[in-house]
Parts: C-alpha cells; sequence; structure tokens
C-alpha cells in the first residue's frame, strides 16, 4: 500500500478526519474488491496535486464496518470528501483524475 | 506541446502489448491511460487462460507487461481522452489537462459495463446498485439480491453471491440463457438461485438504499414488484468509443471497424482489443490486437501505402 495515502481507521477516525483542519477525502476500499485497486493511482495523483490542501486516505471497510456502516458503504470503491467533520460530497465506483480535480476544486 | 509518433489510448492488455513493440521498434510512444494501467484485467484475481502462465492474478500480470513496455521506452501518462482529430499531417489527442500531438494513434480504450438505463439506477448507484458482485456482495450478506442478465458473467456474479446472499434472483428477459453449460448447470443446482424469465427491470425501488425492483414481463406486459437489497447489472459490454464516433467509422453498437492489420476507417488511426468489432475478449487476443496494430503502425510510419484504411 501507498505511503502518499494516509490509512484511516475507527480508531483514529475522529481525530484524523472528522476533526481535521483541512479537508479530507477518504477512499472507502477493500483488498478484494478490483476496482479499488484501478482507483488509488488517480487517488495518489490527487495527494500530490492538492498536497498541503486536502488530506488523503484510505479505509478498509473490511477491518473497519462501523465507520463503514455509520456512512452506509453499499459499494466500492466509494470516496467521500469530508469538510469540518460532514460529508461534502460522495462518489462511487471508478473516477478519472480530471472529474475528481473538478469535484474537488470546488472545496479549494 | 508534447509530440509522440504513437500515442496509445489506454493501458490495459492490448495498449500495453502495443507499446512493447513500437517501444522497441524506437517509434516515441505514450500509453494515456485514465486510471489505472490494466484496464478490466485489474478485475480478474484468477487468470488461468493466458499461455505461459498456468496461474496468475490480472493486476500481477499487468505490472509485468506495464514493466516490458516501459523497459523499451514507452512513455506512461494519465488523462482520460476527450478528443482525436486531424491536424495537418498530425493528429491532436485532447485530454481535459493538455494536448498532445501524434503521427499515429492506437485505440485500445476497451468497454465498460453496460447500464440499464431505467429510473433508480443512477440514484442508487453505489447503494444496492453495482456491476460488481465481488466487490460489494459482502454489503449484502444473507439478505435477498438480484442479478439482471442470462450470460456468463451473470451466473459467475450469481454463483458467488449464493454463498454469501440468502436468496440470488436471476432476472432474465428470455426464457433461456445464453451462459455457458457448465454455469447454467452449477446455477440450476444451486436451491438459492431463483431465475426470473422473460422479465425486464423497469424500474429500481427505494429510499436510501434500494428496496425493491419493479419488473415486467415481457410475454404479458404485467408489472410486479419485487423485494431485492440489492442489484447486480451484468448485461454485457459497451464500447469506450463515444469520443470518436465521428472521427473513425464505428459499427451499430459502437465498437471501432477495422481491417486485419488493425486498422481503421482514418489512415494513422489503428484500433486494438475489446473496443474492436468482433473482438473476443480475451488477454491473448487482445495482445494479438496490440501488436498487430503495432506492426501495422511501423509500416505505415515507413510508407502509408502499405496499410490500407478500412472500407465497408
Amino acid at each position: 500500500m501507498s505511503d502518499k495515502l494516509a490509512t484511516f481507521t475507527t480508531a483514529n477516525w475522529e481525530t484524523d478526519v472528522l476533526k481535521s483542519a483541512i479537508p479530507v477525502l477518504v477512499d472507502f476500499w477493500a483488498p478484494w474488491c478490483g476496482p479499488c485497486r484501478m482507483i488509488t493511482p488517480v487517488v495518489e495523483a490527487l495527494s500530490d496535486k492538492y498536497a498541503g490542501k486536502i488530506k488523503f486516505g484510505k479505509l478498509n471497510v473490511d477491518e473497519n464496518q462501523k465507520v463503514s456502516m455509520d456512512y452506509g458503504i453499499r459499494g466500492i470503491p466509494t470516496l467521500i470528501l469530508f469538510k469540518n467533520g460532514r460529508v461534502a460530497e460522495q462518489v462511487v465506483g471508478v473516477q478519472s483524475k480530471e472529474a475528481m480535480s473538478k469535484m474537488l476544486d470546488r472545496h479549494v | 506541446m508534447s509530440r509522440y509518433d504513437c500515442i496509445i489510448i489506454g493501458g490495459g492488455p492490448a495498449g500495453l502489448a502495443a507499446a512493447i513493440y513500437t517501444g522497441r521498434a524506437r517509434i516515441k510512444t505514450l500509453v494515456l491511460e485514465k486510471g489505472a494501467t490494466g484496464g478490466q484485467l485489474l478485475l480478474t484475481d484468477n487468470v488461468e487462460n493466458y499461455p505461459g502462465f498456468i496461474q496468475t492474478d490480472g493486476g500481477q500480470l499487468m505490472e509485468k507487461f506495464l514493466e516490458q513496455a516501459q523497459r523499451f521506452g514507452a512513455e506512461l501518462g494519465y488523462g482520460e481522452v476527450r478528443e482525436v482529430h486531424a491536424d495537418g499531417r498530425e493528429f491532436g489527442v485532447v485530454t481535459e489537462e493538455q494536448t498532445y500531438a501524434a503521427r499515429s494513434v492506437i485505440v485500445a480504450t476497451g468497454s465498460s459495463h453496460r447500464h440499464l438505463g431505467v429510473p433508480g439506477e443512477q440514484e442508487f448507484w453505489g447503494k444496492g446498485v453495482s456491476v460488481c458482485a465481488t466487490c460489494d456482495g459482502a454489503f449484502f450478506r444473507d439478505q435477498v439480491v438480484s442479478v439482471v442478465g442470462g450470460g456468463d458473467s451473470a451466473l459467475t456474479e450469481a454463483l458467488f453471491l449464493k454463498n454469501l446472499c440468502s436468496t440470488v434472483q436471476v432476472i432474465h428477459r428470455r426464457e433461456e440463457l445464453r451462459a455457458e453449460r457448465i454455469l447454467h448447470e452449477r446455477a440450476t443446482a444451486a436451491p438459492n438461485i431463483k431465475f426470473i424469465w422473460n422479465s425486464v427491470v423497469q424500474e429500481i425501488v427505494g429510499e436510501q438504499t434500494v428496496t425493491a425492483l419493479r419488473i415486467r414481463d415481457v410475454k404479458t406486459n404485467s408489472v410486479a414488484e419485487i423485494p431485492t437489497s440489492a442489484v447486480f447489472v451484468s448485461i454485457g459490454m459497451t464500447p469506450n468509443s463515444i469520443f470518436l464516433r465521428d472521427f473513425i467509422r464505428l459499427d451499430h453498437n459502437g465498437y471501432v471497424l477495422a481491417t486485419h492489420q488493425m486498422a481503421t476507417s482514418r489512415p494513422g488511426i489503428f484500433v486494438a482489443g475489446d473496443v474492436r468489432t468482433n473482438s473476443l475478449r480475451q488477454v491473448a487476443t487482445s495482445v494479438g490486437d496490440g501488436v498487430t496494430a503495432a506492426m501495422s503502425l511501423e509500416l505505415w510510419l515507413e510508407d502509408p501505402s502499405l496499410i490500407p484504411p478500412y472500407v465497408s
């Protein structure tokens, strides 16, 4: 797994995501999900592009079922942008870097 | 503007196989990928019919393809191509972020899952509507789910889901399956797979997530609502060719028409893999297409008269 991206868990969710000073993009994924592998390089490229402005990380839905249930995750990859602890954007499935950039630009 | 002798659109098996050959031929090559290299093959964790590999993982196989292409000098860039146009003796390949110039192009954009196009599908995408049972099946453990379709992929999805879910309803618009015999036998033998024949989905119903499907019997026209927590759409593929529809000739389903040398209707534009008409959609045949396209392109760059374009 990439070291460009943070690892979010039930334990650090509150401090690292909900209370983050900057917006956070969370990639909800699981190891058995092929499309999740497809989106990883897109998320990594975005983390370079928005370095310092948006925090990027992944949450394994298999190991953190409470968080994924709280947000009603029913399909992966799901990408959620959190701003001040709230869901600001949510998309499901493989996205292009351009489409994601458009979405993120609205929040930086 | 960045200039290349060859731009390959799509970094799946066809595109990367082409890049190995163009790279080795010292043709300055860029592979443009919109997501991750590997294409549909990344969705397969078990490949056992690619010669030379008794059994491998799609992702690992594709890493090797990429490494091999880069070893011969092919460059890799990210971006979704919006448009290709003729620009004098070159082609302009346009992504949202930049425009590249190329003397020749190989279209290896593959195909995507076809959607039902019914109310509720977009709204509940990722909230019970899915195209990937291995990804999302686990969210519906011990629940009633539905699969739409009657081909190999629909039954493969149903057979995967039967181990997780209480009931799997397979909704098919005909009275018989198109799927291979072996899949058909396994599905019929499974006590919790139920077939709903001659039926099409009219609407996906739900609140926060999917709760039911409204289906219509195509013979009697009667409409029924059946409860389900999820619907896995498996009604085939559609080619990723829409950005080319005014530029090269496509067949009536949108697949790119080509000669046996992988030449399209426009000189200098070649095609390879699942986006080509009559593709067999195998890794091995996509590789064959990619290699053919690369070798045709090499000849075409030397002397265009050697590779005639597609004419109907």
